[in-house]
């Protein structure tokens, strides 16, 4: 029961925490709600897909149609990401409600709450299938205890329990800083995706350089412990990143900072201007 | 809704081509096969051959689903009960590699490659 119990907690949270940080990157956008429960939804439906036809996919492209597959999700979950953080800079402080003239940021909302549907659905997508995989196990072999069920349904409750406790905690962070603390918390997000998407290309021999490990910190943190999983989701931690990894990591953070400067000196134009 | 569908667009066309660039190669490399029953792995010791393309086929025999991963490697796949699946290695170092089963961590094994 126990052993059920942590592999679905640990699944649920990876995607949970995810989740939180948007949810918390999207506050006060209007009609949010729908965005979030459709990408929850699409998310779910996409897993179920994927690991109906988990074998199916493995085998494509000559037995890297996994690796490809993961790598397309994140790569569309880290754009969408950089987007979020660039028109956040943008428009966050309207957001905030520290100025009156929100209407862009209402116009344009609908459009970054779609964007952000999206983000959720992938991180669902990406972490569910093996949920998916190991639920339907446990129920479809009919040898598994009642216990073992339990254990189950007990751990995706007490992920779900975390992943809201963190939403809250970040929510409750006055308005005013809300939304520079989720910029910074998604900028290491999507720079981990990132990471983790180059090394899914390198898998699948699309990116055949830099494949030399940089360091190995497993004595220190373990990528399986519990600290290095959590690290994992939030940031990207990994104890034995290659130079690839390395390279992409930096290069996303650089690339998101810039645009997010740039986009702010654009709005600082525009006001002047007007 | 127009910049999503053409990031989007823009991820088809790069999978596509990748497509058409792997199944140019041929399929005539050495396949070693892995067994895997509610806990166990088989062999305990999966010996691969180093620095050359090969295929890991991992056979789930078992009555519940199992995980194939090994944190080393940077590999994992999930597998439901009687399917099989398999891992494509580009290159490895000789060596010895952890690898375990994320859905029963009790079962371990390592893959040497020589």
């Amino acid at each position: 029961m126990i052993g059920a119990f942590v592999i679905a907690f640990r699944e649920v949270i990876e995607a949970g925490l995810i989740i939180s940080i948007v949810l918390a990157a999207t506050r006060g956008i209007p009609g949010r709600m729908r965005w979030v429960l459709l990408g929850v939804a699409g998310g779910l439906a996409g897993a179920g897909l994927v690991a109906l036809f988990a074998e199916k996919i493995s085998d494509a492209f000559e037995g890297n149609g996994q690796d490809l597959l993961n790598a397309a999700v994140l790569i569309v979950a880290v754009l969408l990401l950089i987007w979020h953080n660039t028109w956040m800079s943008k428009h966050g402080k309207e957001l905030a409600g520290e100025l009156r003239a929100a209407g862009e940021a209402v116009r344009s909302g609908e459009r970054e709450a779609a964007a952000l549907s999206i983000v959720i659905g992938a991180a669902i997508l990406r972490e569910g299938a093996e949920l998916v995989l190991f639920l339907y196990g446990l129920v479809a072999s009919g040898t598994s205890g009642a216990d073992i069920q339990f254990g189950a349904v007990a751990g995706i409750g007490a992920g779900a329990l975390l992943s809201a406790g963190t939403y809250l905690g970040l929510a409750a962070i006055p308005s005013r800083y809300v939304f520079s603390v989720t910029s910074v918390l998604i900028i290491f997000l999507a720079a981990g995706l990132a990471a983790q998407a180059a090394q899914f290309l390198s898998n699948a021999g699309v990116v055949e350089i830099l494949g030399q490990t940089l360091w190995n910190s497993s004595g220190m943190i373990a990528e399986t412990s519990w600290p290095g999983r959590v690290l994992h989701a939030l940031v990207g931690y990994t104890d034995r990143p290659t130079a690839l990894q390395g390279l992409v990591y930096v290069a996303t953070i650089a690339l998101m900072v810039g645009l997010m400067q740039w986009s702010a000196a654009d709005k600082r134009r525009a006001m002047r201007t007007a | 809704m127009s910049r999503q569908s053409c990031s989007v667009r823009l991820v088809i066309a790069l999978l596509a081509l990748v497509g058409a660039a792997t199944s140019a190669r041929a399929d005539d490399m050495p396949v070693i096969k892995v067994e895997m029953r509610d806990g166990v792995i088989l062999p305990a010791v999966i010996e691969v051959p180093a620095n050359t393309r090969f295929k890991l086929e991992i056979a789930n025999t078992g009555q519940s689903p199992v995980e194939f991963e090994s944190v080393e490697l940077k590999r994992e796949k999930a597998l439901a009960a009687g399917s099989t699946s398999a891992i494509v290695f580009r290159t490895l170092d000789p060596g010895t590699y952890q690898v375990f089963d994320d859905f029963h961590p009790e079962a371990k094994a390592a893959l040497v490659a020589k």
